[in-house]
């Protein structure tokens, strides 16, 4: 009997057994499935996620620098880019205004920007797919924003930003300086923070370093911590990974406790009756390595598909409540499909071998005891 | 033998393991049918001067985690933690989680 053939014997024993527990093995297929599915879908979209934080926040400013008052932002003196303009290595500094707005007949949160397109045209205003979702007129029209003094600012909207851009514009009104000014109240002179240019990117810590020294009320962030937050966010110890990380790892335990704890009475007279019969101790622990990797594999390939599908075709509509939590705005958009050979290597390893080896250990045990006896209990 | 289970078991394995190969072809594609979408998102972080990503608009320290300062969660007083269902989302930024440890 060749290799392949007695493999394929023992294979087939091994799918009978497994088809005798049906209901129980189905429904064990059924919570791997879905253990697996949490995981995968987790791991796609965090994964998806930080690919395109890193790759579209690469042209994020160089380096930002915040005044803090009671370890709260302040609005930065204008006065301050002179000070930080002199040290030997930055190449530009400009004022940035921009704020948040609470939209009150919708209950939106708006990101207010100042963009210099609109500086020859005050009144006029551009935004985001999101916001324009959320207004009575579409995209058409006029929204009364109301200013700090209680007056009514009526601001046109010139255009409406690409729905392709909507995970970095959903909530964004750009505006100009003008119209900025008079909706806050916010003086002459002053800005939201600083945006640097650096000649040369390898110096940005000691530059950090010197604005810190030379403005100590300040708090400069470079664009690499920028781009280490969303890596921080969605790292496996962020909240949302963690909580289901958690979850379905402890269910995952569970069944693979179940398993090693031990064999039914039925599995163990069903040991016993293949060794009385002239089975081999490691064609037995053989057959437990086939019922260990069917049930394994098929939920492994059945879950990562399904999680595949549930992340880049239906856009994780799973977890969109818990990401969109109580905002108004959410961007509708479609992430870049990427799977990560390494990410889903090592789910496999981190479930299916454990799984199996959990299907062998008790298996070896009965097997390794004489065959009446094991019947006999 | 057609009919064997192990027969069965096989095909089934094989046709997903067809799908999974046509699920990392079509991630293939969708890259780089997405690259100008990408290259226009990433025009217009440059051009704004923009700082996140627009995923969680409930919070200014979700929306901005970046941006966010180290009292953002207790934004109403001392006492008061974080409420917002996306700040269990979104942890500490690591230049805040680090800032004391800094010169």
């Amino acid at each position: 009997m060749t290799f392949i053939q007695k493999q394929r014997n023992i294979l087939d024993v091994a799918l009978c057994s497994l088809l005798r527990r049906k209901g129980k093995n189905l429904s064990l297929v059924a919570a791997y499935v879905f253990v697996i599915f949490l995981l995968s879908s987790v791991m796609f979209i965090t994964d998806a996620l930080k690919r395109e934080a890193s790759f579209v926040l690469k042209d994020a400013p160089e380096m930002i620098v915040q005044r803090l008052v009671a370890g709260r932002h302040e609005l930065v003196p204008t006065a301050y880019a002179k000070v930080i303009g002199k040290i030997r290595g930055v190449q530009s500094v400009s004022p940035r205004l921009w704020g948040y707005y609470y939209d009150a007949t919708n209950g939106a949160n708006y990101t207010l920007i100042v963009h210099q397109d609109l500086i020859t045209s005050p009144g006029s205003i551009m935004v985001g797919r999101g916001v324009a979702r959320h207004l009575p007129a579409g995209g058409n029209g006029t929204i009364p924003f109301k200013a700090c003094d209680g007056s009514y600012l009526f601001l046109e909207i010139r255009s409406v930003l690409p729905s392709e851009s909507e995970l970095v514009s959903a909530d964004l009104v750009l505006m100009s300086e003008p119209d900025f000014r008079r909706l806050f109240q916010m003086p002459e002179g002053y800005a939201t923070d600083l945006v640097l240019r650096v000649r040369n990117v390898r110096e940005l810590s000691t530059i950090a370093a010197k604005v810190v020294q030379l403005l100590p009320d300040t708090r400069p962030v470079s664009r690499d911590e920028i781009l280490r937050t969303y890596d921080a966010v969605f790292s496996w110890r962020s909240g949302l990974v963690i909580v289901i990380f958690a979850g379905t790892l402890s269910a995952f335990l569970i069944l693979a406790w179940d398993k090693a704890t031990g064999l039914s009475a039925e599995e163990k007279r069903e040991i016993g009756l293949l060794k009385a019969v002239g089975w081999e101790t490691s064609d037995v622990l053989l057959m437990k390595f086939w019922e260990g990797m069917a049930v394994s594999l098929v939920s492994f390939l059945t879950g990562i598909i399904l999680a595949y599908v549930h992340i880049f075709f239906t856009s994780a509509s799973l977890f969109k409540p818990a990401l969109k939590g109580w905002a108004v705005l959410y961007p509708d958009f479609r992430l870049t499909p990427f799977i990560d050979g390494q990410h889903a290597a090592t789910l496999f390893f981190l479930t299916v071998v454990p799984y199996t080896a959990a299907t062998i250990v008790p298996s070896w045990r009965t097997a390794t005891m004489d065959p009446d006896s094991v019947m006999r209990s | 033998m057609a009919g064997r289970r192990s027969s069965i078991f096989a095909v089934y394995v094989l046709i997903h393991l067809c799908i999974l190969a046509l699920l990392w072809v079509h991630a293939q594609l969708g890259q780089s049918r997405a690259r100008p979408d990408l290259e226009l998102k990433r025009e217009m972080v440059g051009s704004l001067g923009l700082t996140d990503l627009c995923l969680f608009t409930e919070a200014r320290y979700t929306r901005h985690p970046a941006m966010a300062d180290s009292n953002a969660p207790f934004q109403d007083h001392p006492m008061s933690f974080d409420h917002f269902p996306s700040g269990s989302i979104v942890t500490v930024p690591e230049h805040l989680r680090y800032e004391s440890g800094k010169p």
